[in-house]
């Protein structure tokens, strides 16, 4: 795998988002030329700052005036220097538009948004594209879905509600209710899998018989960013955890029982599964737990050194969830902000973003406390951790390596330094919504929201069947597998999508006028969200023009678009 | 043979239009072995089986039983053709155990499922700062891809999950496949070679762009793969996934079935056996490494009832099947056996008649690629519970033993991403028993 990446200057659409641009270069798309204007971030023109000014990164503001967000860059810039190394270009439009759609909304931007945000000259447009992407409906699908999958996995465990779990989600996100309301009420749900969905995550912890442990342990990782799961039989070998603190946590989590109801079907006159339900149970005292010795030991409710009422009257869940929200910066800030983080980022400030502790100090500490410090006092509003996250400097660098920042490559093991965006792979999800955007098939209307819903759920099933496996270990993004290219270059998704029917967006935009130029832009904004280069433009003209059947050329060209590498990840 | 497409698409029709097509766009680099060597298939080539027994199988009940310890359990040990006892449970490997060896002093320290299966795959503990590769990795990259006619992945995981590629890259990974051998997608449908080449020369020109763009591997990797894949969709080769040419008397050998009609061997039965058979077909076709899995080991109850009446009956048919096959074919002495879980299980019988995971003191099974066969190499204490012998083993030990077998030199250093240097096997040693 080595040297798969040259560090040659790269001549192709580079030019549209860096100091390599030269206006000469544009008239040579005279047919072209307004749209191609259009779409020059205003930074580019601007050009490079002379001696003793203010680099661009200095003077950098995505329009967004808050003093967490100057800290934060400030903060970065000189832990740049401090590392000796100089940040990517500023990203240009297009490629951020892209970005923080995918990021925010989960999908793709469309042509038309892209031309529009290109087109704008507002000097804060990026802070209020921010805005307006958190007041969007795919804001609330989105996330809904990202913590759905991360509470009770792509795969539905048995007697687990989907839907009862993303309606909890829905209106948690919908309503941007505080992240330590959200948790609190996970942690200490009760009832009826469809009317309280916040059970099934319990629910979903709880497969095995097995006291709360895989109840404990995703608590741990899931909300607290601490892996503890070791710790069930054993001390941790490299982080604090005691064998005893991880049954003093599982003792909160022993006044939970689930009962999976059964009912009559009339019709088979056989019995069927019924709701799930999570119910109190009567629980007091320590619990008990084997050493390695073989020598039982008790273990009593206590939290980060915090201890709770063992007797049978203790809500031992209520108390769990006040003591993890206590103090000025708790673990449970500290959890929401890396994750975040790592989501735009892509990277956290500690790898893996679940495992924090002394054992693994975090990048950026002062970033990280600052961060976690202003959350706790928003009043754990997820929105608002966004906006600082979303307008940092650090999100809108290029993703692209130059010799000057080459160490930062956390892929290959070095230090996340945050001196670019690191290139994440879609999710499922993403991959399938920005197809749908792609190729306008939202706008079609065909078959309803509620047929294509349950298309999406279909095909997103069969996903996770086909390219999960049996350990628990979901795929849950496109992982670069022989079958995922198979289904990519064969499937029925991307076959629909180019197939040329009446109605169609890629029947529609060659049943269009204009030359064969400007459809092959409109290719290119509807799939990659941005413009061709020359050396794109030049070459796919000849190919159309040089062939039978130009549909058919046409058809190809938005084929290899939707399979390409650039199309299928968030840089 | 005509590939899996409607049209009858055959590979050199295919590379013909291709070659028009790449005329037209320059950039055409999807083809990699184009100058397949027929004659490079015929030669002997080594290969390694790994019998993946996903769960942590309980070994003190196969390979290295306890009479008369409390540990015991409810089995008998028989004598084999080879030089050591096994299970009772297990007639038909003990008449074919003069070829296949125990490793009985296992020591291994993990003993969390995933912890394990990293350790085992990869003879690395996990650690958070790099993804090191399986062994089957380890072995497409030395081995697999210097093999220039093969047109199909050089690791393929026959019913089980993923293992990483790790540092080595996605191109390394193990391509997964059902006990049916029937890979999805890899129709083209109505398109026609000639646009296959046009859609893939119009792919190669924006691919090369965005790795040109220099963002991080993930570029160039995805290019490799859609490589590695037209390949496989071309490949008079996907035929060694069809087990069901074979005759039914050869399915019944891996299965412990008696030969009925074809449809009846293929809509049931033994899965493992089946699987096992495919691996056979593709090592003959020239995959240098197949993993097959086999689930079910995590016996934490009733582990005496499972293992006599699910378990070892299929396990014992499958492992005297392939041993058998691989011997009638004269392929025993190139393809190496290895027969390993995430871990053994206790030595004490719980409360539940069953036995948690256990990875102080186990055991694995290793035989065929000249290897020698029938002995069993360190030992355990009368109960189980410790090793006995001087020298226990890792499985960087058991990996050096294969890497031996299949020609890879010890010495080979791969580098992480990070620039550190990675010895094969973890720097494990040959097992001079086993070597001769």
């Amino acid at each position: 795998m080595a040297g798969q990446f040259g560090t040659a200057p790269c001549e192709s659409w580079m030019h549209f988002c860096g100091t390599q641009w030269k206006p000469s270069r544009s008239a040579l798309l005279a047919a072209s030329c307004a749209v191609l204007v259009a779409v020059l971030p205003l930074d580019v023109v601007r050009g490079a700052a002379p001696n003793g000014a203010k680099s661009e990164f200095e003077s950098f503001s995505s329009g967004s005036a808050d003093d967490v967000v100057s800290f934060i860059n400030q903060s970065f810039l000189q832990s740049w220097k401090d590392n000796e190394v100089q940040p990517s270009p500023l990203t240009d439009d297009a490629e951020w538009l892209r970005r923080v759609s995918l990021d925010l909304i989960g999908h793709i931007p469309t042509a038309d948004e892209v031309q529009q945000f290109v087109a704008d000259k507002d000097a804060a447009k990026r802070s209020k594209m921010i805005d307006t992407l958190l007041d969007h409906p795919d804001y609330v699908r989105n996330w809904t879905t990202i913590w759905t999958n991360l509470s009770i996995g792509q795969q539905t465990p048995r007697r687990v509600s989907r839907d009862g779990m993303m309606k909890f989600y829905r209106e948690a996100f919908g309503r941007n209710r505080p992240w330590k309301d959200v948790v609190s009420d996970l942690v200490t749900a009760d009832g009826h899998f469809e009317e309280n969905g916040a059970v099934n995550y319990i629910l979903a912890q709880m497969q095995d018989n097995d006291d709360g442990v895989q109840l404990t342990a995703m608590t741990a990782r899931l909300f607290l960013g601490t892996q503890v799961q070791c710790t069930q039989c054993h001390n941790h070998p490299f982080n604090d955890w005691k064998q005893e603190q991880f049954w003093q946590v599982n003792s909160f989590f022993r006044q939970v029982r689930k009962i999976e109801h059964r009912k009559l079907d009339p019709q088979t006159g056989r019995q069927v599964d019924d709701f799930s339900e999570v119910v109190w149970r009567d629980f007091a005292g320590p619990v008990y737990f084997e050493k390695r010795s073989g020598l039982m030991q008790v273990a009593f409710p206590i939290f980060d050194g915090r201890e709770v009422d063992a007797g049978p009257d203790t809500e031992r869940r209520q108390e769990f969830a006040r003591l993890i929200c206590e103090g000025e910066r708790p673990q449970l800030a500290y959890a929401a902000v890396n994750r975040m983080w790592a989501h735009f980022l892509g990277a956290g400030f500690t790898r893996p973003v679940d495992d924090m502790g002394p054992h693994n100090p975090p990048t950026n500490p002062a970033v990280l406390d600052r961060l976690a410090e202003e959350f706790v006092k928003s009043g754990y509003d997820n929105k608002q951790l966004i906006r600082w996250v979303a307008n940092s400097l650090p999100y809108h660098l290029s993703s692209r390596m130059t010799p000057k920042n080459e160490v930062d490559n956390p892929a290959a093991g070095e230090t996340a330094l945050f001196s670019r965006v690191y290139v994440k792979p879609m999710s499922a999800e993403q991959l399938f919504d920005s197809l749908i955007v792609a190729t306008n098939a939202h706008q079609s209307g065909r078959g309803g929201w509620e047929a294509a819903e349950r298309q999406r759920e279909e095909w997103l099933q069969q996903f996770v069947r086909d390219f999960g496996n049996d350990m628990n270990e979901e795929s849950s993004s496109f992982d670069g597998s022989i079958p995922q290219a198979l289904m990519m270059m064969n499937g029925p998704l991307i076959r629909d999508a180019v197939a040329f029917q009446p109605g169609s967006h890629l029947a529609e935009i060659l049943a269009g006028r204009g030359s064969d130029a400007q459809k092959i832009q409109t290719l290119y904004l509807s799939a990659l969200g941005r413009q061709p280069t020359r050396q794109e433009i030049n070459t796919f003209q000849r190919v159309i023009r040089a062939s039978r059947d130009p549909l058919v050329a046409y058809q190809d060209l938005f084929w290899a678009l939707l399979n390409s590498n650039e199309f299928i990840f968030v840089f | 043979m005509n590939l899996p497409t409607p049209d009858g698409m055959s590979r050199r029709h295919f590379m013909r239009h291709l070659a028009t097509a790449a005329a037209t766009i320059p950039t055409m680099q999807f083809i990699s072995h184009v100058q397949a060597n027929a004659a490079d298939l015929k030669k002997r080539q080594k290969a390694c089986i790994l019998m993946w027994m996903s769960g942590g199988p309980p070994t003190i009940d196969i390979w290295d039983l306890k009479p008369g310890s409390k540990n015991g359990g409810d089995f008998k040990p028989i004598a084999t053709k080879g030089d050591l006892q096994i299970s009772e449970h297990m007639p038909k490997t003990a008449m074919v155990m003069d070829n296949l060896s125990v490793i009985r002093a296992m020591s291994t320290r993990e003993a969390d499922h995933n912890r394990g299966r990293y350790y085992m795959h990869t003879a690395y503990v996990p650690n958070p700062t790099v993804v090191h590769p399986s062994f089957g990795s380890v072995v497409s990259y030395e081995v697999g891809a210097k093999r220039s006619a093969l047109e199909i992945p050089a690791y393929i995981s026959i019913g089980g999950g993923g293992t990483s590629p790790g540092f080595l890259g996605m191109a390394h990974s193990p391509f997964l496949v059902d006990s049916t051998g029937r890979i999805n997608n890899a129709d083209m449908g109505n398109v026609t070679a000639d646009r296959l080449g046009q859609r893939l020369s119009m792919l190669s020109l924006v691919e090369d762009n965005f790795i040109k763009s220099n963002r991080g591997e993930y570029g160039q990797a995805h290019k490799d793969i859609y490589g590695k894949a037209v390949n496989l969709m071309t490949s008079a080769q996907m035929e060694a996934f069809q087990v069901e040419k074979e005759s039914p008397e050869t399915l019944a050998m891996y299965s412990g079935e008696p030969a009925q009609g074809r449809g009846m061997m293929m809509g049931g039965g033994n899965n493992f056996g089946r699987s096992l058979l495919m691996a056979r077909r593709l090592v003959e076709a020239g995959v240098p490494f197949v993993e097959v899995d086999f689930g079910g080991w995590d016996l934490h109850q009733n582990v005496f009832q499972t293992l006599r009446d699910q378990r070892l009956p299929a396990l014992d048919a499958g492992i005297a099947g392939l041993i058998t096959d691989l011997k009638q074919r004269g392929m025993y002495d190139d393809v190496t056996l290895v027969w390993m879980g995430e871990f053994g299980r206790t030595p004490r019988i719980n409360q539940d008649i069953g036995r948690d995971h256990w990875a102080a003191s186990w055991s694995v099974a290793i035989g065929g690629g000249g290897l020698r066969g029938g002995v069993a190499v360190g030992e355990t204490d009368k109960d189980g519970t410790s090793i006995a012998s001087s020298q226990s083993y890792l499985p960087g030990d058991v990996w050096a033993t294969v890497a031996h077998a299949m020609g890879i030199p010890l010495d080979t250093v791969h580098t992480s991403k990070r620039g550190r240097p990675m010895k094969i096997a973890n720097g494990g040693t040959a097992i001079k028993e086993l070597i001769g």
